[in-house]
């Protein structure tokens, strides 16, 4: 089966990430494909490569970067959503005059025609959040 | 700009109110970009999501825009189907006479303004979700 994954919610905070990462690998494992991963809402918080967390904790951010690369997984944050979140990547960073940008390796930032066409292209499109 | 012709049934489920969160506003946004994707599309408001529906938004008070105007719009979107649960007005205290005039125009009947809101109750509007290809919950 094709899954679209859509991610709502910031990591650590709230589960979602998690889950919506434990169900892609299930999912991959399986046999199964990912057509994409989409975040949205805080989820675009799950693409800054700044989060520092506890060297005890999972790494959330690191493990959605690891899976892509592994599978060759389409990770992508809204743009709208990004922008306001502070999320960049170079070329954004470069349009709106900003002096860093924050996107961790395996994401990439586009448009919500990227979820639509998820929710058209895939066999079940599986939502993670509140 | 449909994806190699599929058109599927597509359902946007707003639960949250208006403001106080985000999601109403990027729900918003995701249904105005969508409406470019040629696909079946409804929407359906339930639990606080029907305060997004209320006539007379006003925002002054908390310093956010008032997005609200953008609901009526929807028509000229080709959202057509606009469902609100009888259980979550009631619930609010709520009558259809609160929510904002909802309508689209049919080009098949010469363009005749036609009413995109309905009311319906909990086990009518789960029917409908039952017969989505796709509902993305808000």
């Amino acid at each position: 089966m094709k899954f679209g994954i859509l991610v709502n919610e910031g990591p650590y905070q709230h589960q979602a990430s998690d889950s919506a990462y434990q169900f892609a690998q299930a999912a991959l494992n399986a046999g199964h494909e990912v057509f994409r991963v989409f975040f949205y809402h805080d989820g675009v918080n799950n693409g800054t490569r700044l989060t520092v967390p506890p060297q005890d904790d999972r790494n959330v951010v690191d493990r959605w970067s690891e899976l892509a690369e592994k599978h060759e997984l389409d990770l992508v944050l809204c743009v709208a959503a990004a922008q306001r979140r502070g999320l960049l990547d170079a070329d954004e960073a470069q349009r709106h005059g900003k002096d860093a940008d924050n996107i961790a390796p395996g994401f990439r930032i586009s448009g919500l025609g990227q979820l639509i066409e998820a929710a058209i292209q895939s066999d079940r499109l599986v939502t993670f959040g509140d | 700009m449909s994806e190699e012709g599929i058109v599927k049934k597509l359902m946007y489920v707003n639960r949250k109110a208006p403001y106080g969160t985000i999601y109403a506003l990027e729900s918003l946004e995701v249904v105005l970009i969508g409406a470019a994707f040629d696909q079946q599309v409804s929407l359906a408001f339930v639990d606080d999501g029907v305060y997004q529906l209320t006539r007379s938004q006003n925002t002054d008070g908390i310093g956010m825009k008032n997005f609200s105007p953008t609901y009526a719009a929807l028509g000229d979107y080709d959202v057509r189907h606009i469902y609100v649960e009888r259980e979550s007005l009631e619930a609010r205290g709520l009558t259809v006479e609160d929510l904002m005039p909802l309508t689209y125009e049919d080009e098949d009947d010469d363009w005749a303004e036609k009413e995109s809101l309905r009311v319906v109750d909990s086990s009518e509007l789960a029917t409908l979700m039952g017969e989505q290809d796709v509902v993305l919950s808000f």
